[in-house]
């Protein structure tokens, strides 16, 4: 039942970022980047990661999709049918590039389980026992509070940043 | 589930990748390189099933950086949008030899 719901939702989540890229409408592609988020938090999910799950729904496919929505429109290139895919020696170089990447992460995940490096590290049945225990909220914020406190704190200082930036540079007169 | 889920992280990693290099619209290509961080998202979720909660927690961090990213992002298009009065990545070529 686990592998079957992660076939399906891998497939939507792949046919989603196709469609991404070879819609030619952008708003086309929005909505196939938002089927491709919500099928990558099912699998979230189903890696027992339900608080990320949630971030993701509402975060990624709820705020920030939005944006994206929200300056399609502002700028009125809903209807920019026109190709603009690159044609020629660009896309022959694209194609390469993308073929050697894809083979080098290939050959990463080569016997990725039976590594002997996994053996230092908690393993399902440690991560089972966590969450059995916190509960899968406790164990996200016990160490976002404790020891990554200060990366924490950073963070809220660069969305302050990023959006006086965003304010800054979206301006009409500069 | 390790394995398969590392798979489609490399192979969303590699569709964002050729969207970035094959599409000409700004907008598109900011969307391609947000495939790109949910890949590398998918693949920290899935290990840390194995290493610890911490993958979890980079993929919090991650995800409040693209949000900063976007909107910064988005901030400079709508700017080059009011000067050139397009988005195609092409046309913005001053800085071109």
């Amino acid at each position: 039942m686990l592998e079957v719901s992660f076939f399906v939702l891998a497939t939507m989540a792949l046919g989603g970022a196709i469609g991404v890229v070879l819609h030619r409408s952008p708003v086309g592609s929005l909505l196939f980047m938002v089927g491709t988020l919500a099928s990558i938090a099912g699998i979230f999910v189903l890696l027992e990661a339900h608080f990320l799950a949630a971030i993701q729904v509402i975060v990624y496919a709820g705020a920030i999709m939005v944006l994206f929505l929200f300056v399609i429109m502002l700028l009125n290139l809903g209807h920019a049918h026109e190709a603009d895919l690159r044609k020629g020696v660009g896309a022959f170089a694209a194609f390469g590039v993308v073929g050697a990447l894809a083979g080098v992460l290939a050959r990463q995940l080569r016997g990725v389980e039976q590594n002997p490096i996994y053996r230092l590290f908690p393993g399902p049945e440690g991560m089972d026992r966590l969450l059995a225990e916190r509960g899968i909220v406790g164990a996200i914020a016990t160490p976002l509070f404790t020891d990554y406190l200060v990366a924490f704190e950073l963070v809220g200082i660069l969305l302050l940043v990023a959006l006086v930036g965003a304010v800054a540079l979206a301006k009409k007169s500069v | 589930m390790l394995a398969e889920a590392l798979t489609l992280s490399a192979l969303l990693f590699v569709i964002g990748a050729l969207g970035v290099l094959i599409r000409r619209n700004a907008i598109i290509v900011f969307l391609c390189i947000e495939i790109q961080l949910n890949a590398v998202n998918l693949s920290f979720v899935a290990l840390s099933r194995y290493l610890g909660i911490e993958g979890q927690l980079f993929v919090f961090f991650v995800m409040t950086v693209a949000a900063a990213e976007a909107a910064v992002g988005l901030a400079i298009i709508i700017s080059i949008f009011r000067h050139y009065e397009t988005v195609h990545v092409e046309r913005f070529n001053l800085l071109k030899w």
